[in-house]
Order: C-alpha cells, then structure tokens, then sequence
C-alpha cells in the first residue's frame, strides 16, 4: 500500500527531509539534526506538520451527549472554544485511544485522534452515535494540521494574525484569519512548551507553513520533524499510544483516572466501559499495578522500549515504554511500567540493555518543565 | 556527502584507509552516520583485542535507534579515537576525518570491500 502524502510533502522534500511511515503516512522524520529541532522548540520555536493526526467532528444537538456517552470525560460540560484530553475506551475498559476534543461550536465538537488509531476511533464513534441526535463526520482530508511550538511561538503567530492571542488560553481554541487564511487556532500542543496548532485547509496549508518560516525566521524557527517531537513528549511526561497507553490498560494502570470523569450528569451517568472502569479504579486503589515512573540514567547508553526494569538482584520488576538520549538534560531517560515496590522516586534500579544491567533512578514525572 | 576516493568500503556502511606501517583507521560512512541521526553514544572494541572481518565489534547509538557496529576487516585493535567516545557528534560532523572509530592491524589482506564509486552505487548515489 503506498503511503499517504500530506499537503506540505513537497515542501518536505525541498528541505531535504528524512522521511519515515507513520502509520501509514509519508512524515518528516527530521530536517536536519534533531537535536537542535529539539533545542529550538525549547529554546525559541519550532515548527511540525502534524497532518496524519485524524479530525473527526460530531455534530448535533445531541453531539455533547454522544461524546459523554462514546468517551470517558465529561465533554458536554466544556464551555464553547475549550479543548479537554480525553480518551475513548473499550466496554472492558481499555484504552482505544487518547484525543484532545476541541468544542468547536454549540452544536459541534472536534475529535482528534491519533493517526494510527483514527480509523477505529472513527467506526467506534459511527456505532456509538446510534439513538442520539448527532452526526459523525469523517474529516481527515478536510484539515492539514501545523503546528508552531516554543517561547517564541506567541510572537511568531502574533505576526501575522490579528486574533487575540494572549486572550487564548491554554487549552482553548479560536477560528482566526492567520496571514489572510482561515485557519482554527488552538493553543495546545505535545511538546511540553507554549505553542500552537492550526487547523487548516489542505490547500492553505503550504502557505501559511511559508509564512510562518518567513515570520519566524529571526527568532530562530527551524522546520521540525517527528523525532523531536517524540523526544519532546517525553521529556514533557506526556504518554504515547502504543508505548504507554494500549488496550490491555485502563487509564488508571496509566496513571490517568482522572479522565475518567464518574460524576458526569448527562445520560444518567452510564458511558462505554463505565462499570469495568470502576472495577478498575477500586483496583487501582487497593491493590497498585505496575506504575508508571520516570528513569534517568547516570550512563549514556540508552534505554530503548521493551527493556527490562530489573531489581538489584536482577529480579524483572518492569518493562521500558519509550526512552532516549534526553537533549535537554544530556542523559538517556525512559518512561516505564514498574512494580508499586519500585516506584517511589529515588529507588534505584536497573535496565538490561542487551545484556548488562545499566543502573537508572526512580523519578517523578515529568522530566521537563518549562518556567511559567 | 561524497565519499573520498582515497577510502575502501564495506557494504556495511565502514570505510577504511590505505594501509601504512601495517596499520588502517576505520569509519563510519556520511551515509550511515546520516541514516544513524545523531549519535550520541559509541562502544568501541578494547585496545589489544583481535577481531576479524565482519564480527560485531561495538555499537553506535542515536537518537532513535542503536546499530551494531561491524569491522570491515580483521587484526589486532591498536588504538581508538577517545575524542568520539567523549563528543558522539563528531560521528555526524565529520564521519570520514574527525569522526574516526578505530585503528586495526591488519592480518591478511581485506576483502570484498567496494571502491567510493561502487559504495556510492551500492547507496544507491
């Protein structure tokens, strides 16, 4: 099968990208070094095409209903041009995907889902509509997605658009005119820094991502691909689907319950997977699974995903969900699943890279956080 | 990158110089250390260690992934380049001078390893 092009892929392939399949899609992976693509970002600005992320929109006037019923928060609760990070589950209470979902209107809301997952995300959320009043639209191809990410962000987009950016509150979303272009500008992102995502047509796409190079270009912007971002998140703690989060879990094995929202009002409280997930929040409570913990090594070889936590007696304690060469601290850092015994920050344990028990410490989350 | 004409290469993606006093430097290619991103960790062969041709002799780390690093031919390990163990980037700056791995003597003659104008076909140059 070959592999989806986003609407900017021939402005990847001017500058020279390293291309990579992301879930079926064609992505930048970098341009030039990521580490300085990831040093940017924390530094002054960077920016991404984020366009395999997958949009679905639900609209009704039963849209915000459905949502509460279809995913685990409390989405018609959320005033107009807010932004919550969600997840939809299975019956059984695993994780189907994580989201943002955006309140676009009244009657409206924006899923985004993960680009690996949005074809499911989007046949579970077509069965679940069933009996409400709302309609599912599938609006993949009707979005690119860019996004400016870092402290110079504000006053890169601030440029070129006369929205109203400092009123534009983290988590919150705005449709603006950005460089004579409709675009929905959301202030979120997955780096860990201040930033922003456009949402955009296909056919604007490549001229805003000019018009945002030319803008940031004195305040040190570089295009930035994939392998920074993925070294952002985790510096920044935040999960990735398919490393932290899979449907053998419930948000609370993650550490994330709270996006189980039990006391939400509407369609008499129930949702999918409602009593498995009380089961495993009473779980959660007495009897702690494995943890979700931080890891930074004194050493430089790397903890890779899918490698064992092991005790001092060589005891497998955990496994390795995601790990890298952390740019902003200088040493490798991993997150992973550890048993509870394990998990208080300053325990130390150990990591078998191919063989040889490299000694990491326990840490709380995240590893990054930027100065507010 | 072009791939300097006074080199011979394996199609592992190593190079290695002419041979002088029984002794030849061996690298990584512009090539890999560019598949490779930034490396910010190698593991070298000990000193006085003899390893032969094709045998995995240590490892090169980046950002996204670890690679083994292979000989292209066999002898005795007489020196490693300590300022790539101490600045990893130097791999990605300068992979055929600076960047620099180890330094074998060789026992026999190497074999199989391409010109730079084969290794850049072989890259798909």
């Amino acid at each position: 099968m070959s592999l989806r092009l986003t609407a900017l892929d021939a402005v990847h392939r001017a500058l020279g990208a390293t291309m990579t399949d992301f879930a079926g899609w064609d992505m930048p992976l970098r341009y030039g070094s990521e580490r300085e693509e990831h040093n940017a970002v924390r530094t002054k600005a960077g920016l991404f095409d984020l366009s395999h992320m997958g949009e679905i929109t639900v609209s009704g006037p039963q849209a915000g209903e459905m949502l509460d019923h279809a995913l685990v928060g409390f989405v018609s609760a959320l005033a107009v041009h807010k932004a919550r990070y969600t997840m939809i589950c299975a019956a059984d209470g695993g994780i189907l995907d994580d989201l943002i979902v955006y309140r676009t209107g009244e009657d409206e809301f924006m899923v985004v889902a993960n680009a690996s997952n949005a074809p499911l995300v989007l046949d579970e959320l077509r069965a679940r509509v069933e009996g409400f009043d709302a309609a599912v639209r599938d609006d993949r191809d009707a979005y690119a997605l860019i996004a400016v990410q870092g402290p110079d962000s504000p006053a890169i987009l601030g440029s070129l658009t006369d929205a109203d950016l400092p009123g534009l509150k983290y988590y919150t979303c705005l449709p603006a005119v950005v460089a004579g272009r409709p675009a929905l500008l959301a202030r979120t992102g997955y780096t860990g820094e201040d930033g922003f995502e456009l949402f955009v047509a296909p056919a604007d796409a490549e001229a805003l991502w000019q018009a945002l190079t030319e803008a940031g270009a004195s305040y040190g912007l570089i295009p930035c691909g994939l392998s920074c971002r993925d070294t952002l998140r985790l510096e920044a703690g935040m999960p990735l689907y398919g490393h932290e989060l899979n449907t053998s879990l419930t948000p609370f094995d993650a550490g994330l319950g709270r996006v189980v929202r039990f006391d939400k009002t509407t369609n008499d409280g129930e949702f999918v997977g409602r009593a498995a997930l009380e089961k495993a929040a009473e779980q959660a409570a007495a009897h702690p699974p494995r943890v979700l913990v931080g890891l930074v090594s004194p050493g430089r070889r790397v903890p890779r995903a899918e490698m064992n936590v092991v005790d001092a007696e060589g005891t497998v304690i955990g496994s390795i969900t995601s790990g890298a060469p952390s740019p902003t601290l200088g040493k490798p850092i991993a997150m992973a699943y550890v048993d509870a015994t394990h998990a208080t920050p300053g325990a130390q344990v150990a990591v078998d890279v191919r063989g040889t028990h490299e000694p990491v410490e326990v840490v709380a989350l995240p590893f990054y956080k930027r100065a507010r | 990158m072009s791939n300097p004409q006074n080199l011979t290469y394996s199609k592992e993606h190593e190079w290695l110089t002419a041979v002088e006093d029984g002794v030849a430097t061996i690298g990584i290619t512009a090539f890999a250390a560019d598949a490779l991103g930034d490396v910010v960790y190698v593991d070298l062969p000990e000193v006085g260690r003899t390893i032969a041709a094709g045998e995995t002799v240590g490892e090169l780390e980046s950002t996204k992934s670890v690679s083994d690093l292979y000989t292209p031919a066999s002898g005795e390990v007489v020196e490693v380049n300590q300022a790539v163990i101490d600045d990893p980037a130097l791999v990605n700056s300068s992979p055929f001078e600076d960047g620099w791995l180890f330094k074998l003597r060789l026992e026999g003659e190497p074999e199989g390893l391409l010109s730079a104008d084969e290794y850049t076909a072989h890259t798909g140059g």
